[in-house]
């Protein structure tokens, strides 16, 4: 039953959103002193009447598991507490970038899918090739390169020295650009941040999908296409990479949890306007309330990228049934 | 053929294992080479690799570049191995009981280590560590935090499957306890995916701490190649030799840590190639 292994699914994704709130809630504990020593060291001034005052407003005198049904309270109605610095509610500061890191990370999975399916269906063809050496080569090299150290080399060669593409920001600072011209613009700003996240990436790809693709060559069902007639090409597009892309899905789910991670480095590489400069911004200025917040919601999409991977999974495979 | 002719039989292993030594002889040395502390200012800013009594250039206030490069290397070994012999305890400790015993442990462990394979373990990181305040200690803590799970993944896998087998029973039918069963019978013959999951861990943490030194997370008062990384930002336009030397010295550990971990892999392994 699909619809069993999708309502699972769905009970598993709210549990991991329940644990990602009650872990943050026990992050707050951890920072030495409370939320009520911090409004007064920026107020500038405390006396034990103040401090107290501070605490009865914000329920800190309450029993723990008060505190507790409180918070998660809060959270469920989206209120994730106010930035120390900006002043603002900690969710329209975090979606008001969401969409460019959303932006940026979609067009690097699209490049890491795109270019790793086709690196590794080449190397595949003819395993142990000088082809397929340099992937598994080149895959090596990626797994040992920072990738925000990746990102200023991207910048040192393709904006320093050649001066071809942009070195940072969303957009040339004080043009009034509009329309075709504008998104052009972006798309170009977009290059070199948006390739150095997807490298990593597409080496990954390029491995999967060779392997994969060996594993699925030996299957009996490409012996009967290629005793059909099919010329090797046919063989190779439609019954071994059509199936060799199963897991792939499966495993961009699974990636998504780095892919924000490497987000968060590479947007700080390139000034890029998203929430993975606003995590920076926010350890900078000790903005404890919104550093945690982007936890709370990076932490919440990925899962839901996880559940819709799964889901496409279970619907292309006709394997999966209830359970594992 | 003994395990140590296999290792040393695999180029890349040998070579992944030469520039290990050096890197480790360098972070040892680093104290008795150089006279004075990578944190003291020797000169004019930026001067190029090669200047007099300069090898690898000064930084953007006038540090020199060559002890920066010993003095982080220190850093990153520290944090790379110190992280991943937690994380390891930490795994063996908890997967060796879900293992052995299974049931509701069991489930509990595994439906945790998903947890961590799903959340973004990077920024959660961030979070510790600022919480924390950023630290040695605290990366250390924070990395072996968010990896744990890695090991305690392999390790119940192990123990799950030798719990049955015949040896074990053996043991049992003699009467000897759990523990015992699981740190003479069973753990010897679980090491070999642990020993090489664990070295693939050690790059990894070196990564991960040169990433937090990067955004500013790391200690404020030492020396690290992602912090030196992260200080030449403003200089990179006008001195290549402040971002790329350290990136490089990151790269070339850590591949020689990958190189060492394929080689155990292969070494260990002998029937299972590839």
């Amino acid at each position: 039953m699909k619809l069993g292994y999708i309502a699972m699914r769905l009970v598993k994704t709210v549990l991991i959103t329940v644990a990602v709130v009650l872990l943050s809630f026990f992050l707050i504990r951890m920072v030495p002193g409370d939320a009520a020593t911090v409004m007064a060291g920026q107020a500038g001034y405390a006396d034990e009447a103040y401090m107290k005052g501070l605490r009865a407003e914000y329920g800190l005198d309450q029993p723990l598991p008060v505190q507790l049904w409180r918070y998660v309270e809060k959270v469920a109605q989206g209120d994730l507490g106010t930035s120390y610095v900006r002043r603002q509610p900690v969710v329209s500061v975090i979606l008001e970038r969401l969409p460019n890191t959303l932006l940026l990370n979609a067009f690097a999975l699209l490049v890491a899918a795109a270019g790793g399916i086709w690196l590794g269906s080449v190397a595949a063809r003819r395993p142990g090739s000088a082809g397929d050496s340099a992937v598994t080569v080149l895959a090596m090299l990626f797994y040992a390169v920072p990738q925000f150290w990746l990102g200023m080399m991207m910048v040192l060669v393709f904006a320093v020295w050649f001066h071809l593409l942009p070195p940072f920001g969303i957009e040339t600072m004080g043009s009034d650009l509009t329309g075709l011209a504008r998104l052009g613009d972006v798309a170009q700003h977009m290059i070199l941040p948006g390739v150095t996240l997807a490298l990593y990436f597409l080496a990954s790809y390029a491995r999967l999908t060779r392997t994969a693709m060996i594993d699925v060559a030996d299957q009996d069902f490409v012996k009967t296409a290629r005793a059909k007639g099919l010329t090797e090409r046919q063989v190779s597009r439609r019954h071994i990479l059509r199936n060799a892309l199963i897991p792939l899905v499966t495993y961009a789910g699974l990636q998504a949890s780095l892919l924000v991670g490497g987000s968060v480095l590479v947007e700080n590489v390139f000034s890029w306007p998203g929430i993975g400069t606003l995590a920076f911004q926010a350890v900078w200025s000790r903005d404890n309330p919104l550093l945690l917040g982007i936890f709370i919601v990076t932490a919440i999409l990925v899962s839901l990228f996880n559940l819709i991977t799964d889901i496409a999974y279970s619907l292309v495979d006709p394997r999966v049934e209830l359970g594992r | 053929m003994s395990f140590a002719r296999r290792f040393f039989a695999s180029p890349p292993a040998v070579f992944g294992f030469a520039v290990f030594l050096v890197v480790v002889a360098i972070a040892l040395a680093a104290p008795f080479l150089f006279a004075r502390g990578p944190l003291s200012i020797v000169g004019m800013p930026l001067l190029p690799p090669g200047s007099p009594g300069l090898l690898a250039g000064s930084d953007v206030i006038g540090r020199d570049m060559a002890v920066g490069l010993a003095y982080g290397a220190r850093i990153s070994l520290l944090v790379g191995i110190a992280s991943t012999c937690c994380a390891v305890g930490i795994g063996l400790l908890l997967g060796a009981t879900a293992g052995y015993y299974g049931g509701w442990l069991d489930d509990l462990l595994m439906r945790v280590t998903e947890f961590f394979q799903i959340i973004p373990t990077f920024v959660l990181l961030m979070v510790l560590v600022a919480f924390l305040q950023p630290s040695l200690g605290s990366a250390v803590i924070g990395i072996a935090l968010i990896t744990w799970p890695q090991v305690a993944r392999v390790v119940r896998g192990q123990f799950l499957s030798l719990r049955s087998r015949e040896f074990v029973e053996a043991a049992r039918v003699i009467g000897m306890g759990d523990v015992r069963i699981i740190v003479t019978q069973i753990l010897p013959n679980a090491l070999p995916p642990i020993v090489v999951v664990s070295s693939m861990m050690v790059g990894n943490a070196i990564l991960t701490e040169s990433a937090l030194s990067f955004l500013g997370l790391g200690d404020p008062n030492l020396m690290s190649w992602g912090s030196m990384i992260g200080g030449s930002r403003v200089a990179m336009w006008v001195a290549w030799w402040t971002t790329v030397l350290p990136g490089l010295c990151i790269v070339i550990t850590v591949l020689a840590l990958n190189f060492i971990g394929d080689g155990l892999n292969d070494a260990l392994n002998p029937r299972r190639r590839g």
